[in-house]
């Protein structure tokens, strides 16, 4: 299935650097979008427990805050770092991107330059504010870090919508004319996608959090500590988690009407299909057959083109060099949906309760739940950028640049792609180890994690073994 | 002056901005990396943590800034740039990944072996760092990045004047930051580090001067466009870069290391000048022009507006963080 599209892309005379250069960028984008929605939605979690802690005067919610602090500190270092990889990637696997379509696309990320500006100066003057600095004045050097998260969302989504749905410039004679940037920043799919993509943000930060402290929860740490740390992060993620699949299906209807391929392969449907369509659940395509999918008739004219007896087109209708990989996408696509529906239940389960007085924190199975929903937020995430990635190749800038032409010509991809995969487990494990033992240590009561070269464990260390002088 | 070039100078506003600032705080791995071990390294690491830990993000940020200047205002020399340089930029972004990480890893380890771990790796990929992005200047300003790309992946990183210019990168990045350290070192209370930091920032001091004028000799074999450069309009920021480099020596040499910064940061941003002055009109010596390589002018009008907002919005802010950390207020630890 996919080895086979994989192996069809190949074959197309592709340049040597096309493969590694699209799994090294799936793996770092990847991994860098989990750091940047901390990046997007943290700073506004802590705003707001630090902002409760100093209004109701509620020394909890200052240390919940002080904490997520330090903890965004280790983030921001490695989404920092992340990011800067993937300014190089672009041009480093797709010269042919950037030496051709640089100056339509690049004004955005120009302005995302100055947000992450704004991001990194402000988060430094905040995180070393602590105890410098007036709180009533020091929380609110958290505002220009969360206003720049959502200046710097949208920039950078608005990038991948142009890539989606290409405007602001005209081709003449295989020339680019008549360029003009803002037009291509603010196209017609910029502002859903980046709905999408905010939202998505604080579902998978407001989950994550949560659930590290239904996890404590769990355990029977059931202190106002922990309370509070699942309570606020829990209620940015509901309303983001009961908003995002309406915005995710409007965003797909109009993705759908600007790449029919790519809204084929989402349905699997072989064949155009008249309306009324039936919905096809799993399944796989198979030799130009589909196989195994569960059908149900009617509601796929409704979901996918949002009219009872619309058809919905096929793969039939796309050259056979333009087909996307379909089983990916397709199955990328509804489990993404799928999770989003699952967490969309639970939280409305929640909160109906409570309505009714029930308190679901001191149910077992729902804060066992809690504690995967993070990772399933996490999972449903990334499928939904393996969802819009893979299901617009073979292009890389739709009807426009194939993605084969704007692959590096090095052969030397595969060594770099080994060296992201070594990198990348590296800080995986470090930073989970670090993160891991601060958790530790502020259980065992030690609040202001002294530096690791503080008089007092150096001296402590230093009378049981003797050190190297040199590192 | 044309929009390209406004946009040319704004975009190495930038690099010189990296230069100095974040120049520094890989030139404070030098000092991580020899502190020594147990009480008397916990004194200096500390230190280097105080003094980089609030600023080397929003430092780093002016590579980013470069780096979407460049490709949005010059498509093609930056496509040719990357396609040629691939080597070193790949083991610059290694270094740059290492070391932040590694920076905030080491911070929050629990125990001292850890520490010892994350800070040693922090410390050597902040000093092999500005030596890869050194050799990527020198392959520009020599004309070793043909305007179609993908030149000699090997030597268009590896000669004379590339080596000259990772070399230069190293010293000055260390040379900077033992001024900044000494600074700091003086200012919260530590007389005895502050001496030790003093005195081998004049020796690498005297070490970057000789490097910038020996490095002279081989460039002018070697990159001859950049040396007419060099000799012609850069020569006023080379005399400047002489004269306050030497100042910085002295204020080092009388204990007066706060009013040596502005020295040093002087010498060095004429430097970094220099070679970009030296270099102008070629964006690519030899292979494109500024006005070549330019985008659309509606993208440059756009990317104007850009720094239109940078100037208003972050540098202030920036000042504002520089403030907070090179003055009194906050260094009480």
């Amino acid at each position: 299935m996919t080895f086979n599209d994989t192996v069809m892309v190949l074959a197309a005379d592709a340049p040597p650097g096309l493969l590694p250069a699209r799994e090294q960028m799936a793996v770092s984008l990847g991994w860098h979008i989990i750091l940047a929605c901390f990046g997007v939605a943290f700073p506004t979690m802590i705003f707001v427990m630090y902002r409760r802690g100093i209004v109701r005067n509620d020394l909890v919610a200052v240390r919940l805050a002080k904490r997520w602090s330090k903890v965004s500190a280790v983030l921001f270092a490695i989404g920092a770092v992340s990011g800067t990889v993937l300014s190089f990637e672009m041009g480093l696997l797709w010269p042919g991107l950037m030496g051709r379509f640089g100056d339509v696309l690049g004004l955005p990320f120009a302005l995302e330059g100055l947000s992450f500006f704004v991001e990194a100066i402000f988060l430094g003057i905040f995180l070393y504010g602590w105890g410098r600095t007036p709180p009533r004045l020091h929380q609110f050097m958290l505002v220009p870090s969360a206003v720049a998260g959502i200046v710097g969302t949208f920039c950078v989504v608005s990038v991948n919508a142009w890539m989606n749905n290409p405007t602001g410039f005209t081709i003449r004679d295989g020339a680019i004319t008549d360029i003009n940037p803002w037009a291509a920043m603010f196209n017609d799919l910029t502002w859903l996608q980046f709905l999408h993509m905010w939202v998505g943000a604080f579902m998978l930060v407001g989950l994550t959090v949560s659930g590290v402290y239904a996890a404590g929860l769990l355990r029977g740490r059931t202190d106002a500590h922990h309370r509070l740390g699942f309570t606020v992060p829990f209620a940015f993620a509901s309303v983001a988690t009961l908003l995002q699949p309406f915005i995710g299906h409007v965003v797909g209807l109009q993705v759908g009407l600007m790449q029919p391929a790519k809204l084929a392969a989402w349905e699997l449907a072989a064949t155009t299909e008249p309306g009324p369509a039936p919905l096809k659940f799993g399944g796989f395509l198979i030799d130009g057959e589909v196989r195994g999918a569960l059908p149900i008739p009617k509601i796929g004219s409704i979901i996918s083109r949002g009219s009872f007896d619309a058809p919905v087109p096929g793969l039939d209708s796309v050259p056979r060099a333009d087909r996307p990989p379909v089983n990916l996408t397709h199955w990328s696509f509804q489990s993404m949906v799928g999770i989003g529906t699952l967490l969309l239940v639970v939280v409305l389960l929640f909160w109906l309760a409570r309505r009714r007085g029930h308190d679901l924190t001191g149910n077992r199975w729902f804060l066992r739940f809690c504690v995967i929903a993070g990772p399933l937020a996490i999972a449903a995430l990334e499928l939904g950028w393996v969802t819009t990635e893979v299901g617009r190749q073979p292009w890389v800038v739709w009807q426009v640049l194939r993605t084969s032409d704007a692959a590096s010509m090095s052969s030397g991809i595969w060594w770099s792609y080994a060296g992201v995969l070594v990198l990348y487990t590296g800080m995986t494990i470090a930073a989970y180890v670090v993160l891991r033992s601060m958790a530790r240590r502020w259980r065992a009561g030690d609040e202001d994690l002294p530096s690791p070269y503080a008089p007092a464990v150096v001296a402590a260390t230093s009378s049981d073994e003797q050190l190297e002088p040199v590192q | 002056m044309t929009l390209a070039a406004v946009v040319a100078v704004a975009m190495f506003v930038g690099v010189i901005a990296y230069a100095l600032f974040a120049g520094a705080d890989f030139g404070s791995g030098y000092y991580d990396l020899t502190a020594g071990g147990g009480v008397r390294g916990a004194e200096m690491r500390t230190l280097i943590d105080h003094s980089i830990g609030p600023v080397w993000e929003a430092n780093h940020v002016w590579l980013i800034y470069v780096l979407v200047m460049w490709w949005t205002g010059f498509p093609a020399a930056f496509a040719a740039a990357m396609t040629t340089l691939f080597v070193p930029l790949m083991l610059a972004l290694l270094g740059i990944v290492l070391r932040g990480a590694n920076l905030a890893f080491r911070k929050n380890a629990e125990t001292f072996a850890q520490a010892r771990f994350f800070g040693a790796i922090f410390a050597a990929s902040s000093v092999i760092t500005p030596f890869f992005l050194g050799t990527v200047a020198g392959a520009v300003a020599s004309g070793r990045v043909p305007a179609g790309g993908y030149g000699d992946p090997i030597g268009s990183w590896i000669n004379p004047t590339s080596l000259v210019g990772g070399c230069l990168a190293v010293t000055t990045c260390i040379f900077l930051a033992g001024v900044f350290l000494t600074a700091d070192a003086d200012r919260t209370g530590h007389p005895e580090m502050a001496q030790r930091l003093r005195q081998r920032t004049l020796v690498i001091g005297v070490a970057a001067g000789v490097i910038v004028f020996a490095g002279l000799y081989p460039i002018l074999h070697d990159a001859p466009t950049l040396s007419r450069g060099l000799l012609g309009a850069g020569l006023a920021l080379i005399v400047l870069a002489a004269a306050a480099g030497s100042i910085t020596l002295a204020l080092l040499h009388r204990q007066m290391p706060a009013t040596a910064r502005a020295f040093a940061v002087t010498a060095v941003g004429a430097v970094v000048a220099a070679w970009g002055v030296g270099q102008y009109p070629w964006i690519l010596v030899d292979q494109l022009t500024i006005k070549q390589a330019a985008g659309a002018d509606a993208t440059l009008r756009g990317l104007l507006v850009v720094v239109a907002l940078a100037v208003a919005i972050v540098l202030p802010a920036f000042g504002y963080l520089l403030r907070l950390t090179q003055t009194e207020k906050w260094s009480r630890t």
